[in-house]
Order: structure tokens, then C-alpha cells, then sequence
């Protein structure tokens, strides 16, 4: 049991140093491991766990919890989520204090002014993404499209805008149009 | 809904350094390690169909105002630029800013451990729910609503970019690399952060 907990550790806690933004970028390799390599699920197993995890409210890569948790029970998620998520928990920290430190100084703002369009391109591409693999043709084009007018626009609670696409999704769907 | 430290953070007068980083921040004491814990975690349970940084910004920026949209958009780019996934380091950000070490730790835990534990149960349950068409379709629906809060959280973050060429060429390359290319987004960060922060540096001192 022990040695399968250290095999998950080793299988994560690397993966969590070369994830950058959502966490999709691992995917593949999460599935190479899992499955190729220590054959610890089935293709189709993990399949069905990556449909969970994207079904999931919180984030995507909670999906190495759910591996965890098969592979090795209550402590196998339990160090499988802490290897992908604490280890670069400590990066940020100590870049948080560094960061609030150095206020002000001109390598900061430089960072701070250089980082941002990089970032503000790499949320639009994980959008571009979203919307590509959004079900629903233009039904769903038409509902993001209103939905954010509403967040710009309006004060909306943001739990009101999802349960409110979902609502109309499933009223689309009730009337054979999806 | 907890709002509860919300309604009447207004009218004390708020120390502004001119820089925004005080923005309507509430006074020590009305911000606990708890209150955030339970902020992080109620949106971590109920961010269905993802983009959970826009909904930190709905909640902490345009909801409560305890944070400027600067300090918010600073902490969203070192998120995505430093290793890790961007909504934990997101979360640690905004508990630091508004309750020190005790705030990051709460938003580190709110953020990761509830949503975990639905996530193990789920696929303990997983054969009641899936073979319910409907929940299938809802979910479609939320993914489609919630991509209001990651499109209108990436025209903010273009909007408040310097009206300037070059970070408007960074960001469509960028863009163009990450969607259209499918280059490793390392090697995006790293290409495009060093060559965006090493112009950034050059002409600071210009400007002062």
C-alpha cells in the first residue's frame, strides 16, 4: 500500500510543476501513466473518470483525486491531490511575499506590466478552447454569447447564470430541439 | 449567500495610497480565515462547467469590492504564468492579499478540498447519475452560461492593458500559440513572459 502511495506521488507531484494554466496540458500525460505505464485503470476507466471530473463543480484537475482515490483509497486521493496541487502551492506562497516585498520596484512593475498580456492571451485561448468543445451548436453559442453580455452588463449572481444555462439547455432539449 | 461582511464595509474611510492596492479593502478583523474558507469553498462546489477565476472576480472584485480589478488582474497573470494549476495559485493570491499567510492557507483548502471530496463521491455514484440524460444536458447548459464569467474575465483583462502596440501584439501571439498553434503552453509562458516583461523593463524608467 505504502509503495503504491510513493508510486503516486512520483506519478504527480512532477506533473504539477510543469502545469500551467488550467491543468489540461497534463492530461495526456496523466493517462500515459495511469494506464500505460502502472495499469492501474483501463483506458475506458479513465475515460469515465476524466467525464466525471469535467462534470465536477470545482477544478478540472481534481481528476488526480479521483485516480487516487481508485488506485489507492482515502489516502491514495489524499496524496495524489496534495502532489499535484501542494508543491507549487509553496511556489506561489513564497512569489506572494516576494511579490508584496518589492512593491514598487521597477523589475516588479516591469514583471507585473509584462505578465499581463501574456496572461490575458492565455485566458482568451483557454475561452477559444471552451467554446470550441461547448455542446449544443449554436443553442450553446447563442447562451455563452447571452451570458456574458449579462456578466458585463448586469450585477447577475454567477450560480443564477450557470443554473440559468442549464435551465435553458434542458428546456431546449425537453423541446426536441437538442 | 454570505454577504454578511459585505453591506456595510462602506462608509469608513478607507486609507487610498493612490496606488488602488486599498481599494475598498474591509478594515482587519471583518475578513476571517473562515468566512474565506467558506467563500472559496462554496464557489468551488458550485463553479459547475469551470471558469473559476471569473467567478473569483464576480465575488471578490464586483460583488464584495474588496479588491481593485489592478490587484486582481496582477495576481490572475502570476497565476498563470507561474507553474501549478492557475486557480489554486489564484486562490492563494486573493487569501493573501485580504488576511496575510492564514488567507492563503484557507484559500488554498476552500478552493481544493471540498470540491475533492464531491469529486470522490461522485465516482462512487457515477453509474446513478450518468444514466440520467438530463443531467448531461444541464451541465452542457451551465458550461455554455459559465463561459460568460471566463469571456467577460478575458475582455476585462484586455480591456485594461496599456494602450500601447506591443502588449496587444503579446497577447494575440500569445493567443495565436496556445489556441491555434497548440505550442506547449511552458514554452508559450516562458517565450512570450520574457520577451514581454524584458521590453516592460526597458522602458520603464522612460515613463518616470
Amino acid at each position: 500500500m505504502s509503495r503504491t502511495l510513493i508510486t503516486l506521488f512520483s506519478v504527480f507531484a512532477p506533473l504539477s510543476i510543469v502545469t500551467v494554466g488550467g491543468g489540461q496540458g497534463i492530461i495526456a500525460e496523466v493517462q500515459r501513466q495511469v494506464v500505460d505505464v502502472h495499469h492501474w485503470m483501463t483506458h475506458a476507466q479513465f475515460l469515465s473518470d476524466f467525464a466525471i471530473a469535467r462534470l465536477a463543480p470545482g477544478p478540472g484537475s481534481l481528476l488526480a483525486t479521483l485516480i487516487g482515490y481508485q488506485v489507492g483509497g482515502v489516502p491514495g486521493a489524499l496524496v495524489a491531490t496534495l502532489a499535484l496541487f501542494g508543491p507549487t502551492a509553496f511556489l506561489m506562497y513564497a512569489v506572494v511575499l516576494i511579490w508584496n516585498r518589492h512593491e514598487g520596484a521597477r523589475w516588479l512593475n516591469a514583471l507585473q506590466a509584462g505578465l499581463r498580456p501574456v496572461a490575458a492571451g492565455l485566458i482568451l485561448a483557454a475561452v477559444y478552447v471552451l467554446v470550441k468543445e461547448l455542446e449544443g451548436g449554436w443553442i450553446a453559442w447563442l447562451t455563452a454569447a447571452i451570458a456574458t453580455v449579462l456578466v458585463m452588463k448586469t450585477r447577475i449572481n454567477a450560480l443564477v447564470l450557470i443554473a440559468g444555462g442549464a435551465v435553458v439547455f434542458v428546456l431546449v432539449h425537453l423541446a426536441g430541439l437538442l | 449567500m454570505s454577504k454578511v461582511t459585505h453591506a456595510d464595509d462602506v462608509g469608513e474611510p478607507l486609507s487610498i495610497r493612490g496606488d488602488g492596492a486599498q481599494y475598498g479593502k474591509p478594515s482587519p478583523g471583518k475578513i476571517t480565515s473562515f468566512a474565506l474558507f467558506l467563500i472559496f469553498a462554496r464557489i468551488g462546489l458550485t463553479s459547475f462547467g469551470g471558469g473559476l477565476s471569473g467567478w473569483f472576480m464576480r465575488e471578490f472584485v464586483h460583488d464584495r469590492h474588496w479588491m481593485s480589478e489592478d490587484e486582481f488582474l496582477d495576481g490572475l497573470a502570476l497565476s498563470q504564468a507561474l507553474p501549478g494549476v492557475n486557480v489554486k495559485n489564484l486562490a492563494i493570491w486573493i487569501g493573501y492579499r485580504l488576511h496575510g499567510w492564514r488567507g492563503a492557507f484557507a484559500g488554498f483548502c476552500g478552493i481544493i478540498f471540498p470540491p475533492a471530496v464531491v469529486i470522490v463521491l461522485l465516482g462512487v455514484f457515477f453509474s446513478a447519475i450518468a444514466s440520467f440524460s438530463l443531467t448531461h444536458v444541464a451541465l452542457a447548459g451551465a458550461a455554455a452560461g459559465a463561459i460568460g464569467l471566463s469571456l467577460s474575465m478575458a475582455i476585462t483583462a484586455a480591456r485594461r492593458l496599456p494602450r500601447r502596440v506591443f502588449p496587444y501584439f503579446v497577447l494575440v501571439a500569445t493567443f495565436a500559440a496556445a489556441a491555434l498553434f497548440r505550442v506547449s503552453l511552458v514554452w508559450t509562458v516562458l517565450i512570450a513572459g520574457a520577451l514581454s516583461i524584458s521590453y516592460e523593463y526597458i522602458r520603464l524608467p522612460r515613463e518616470s
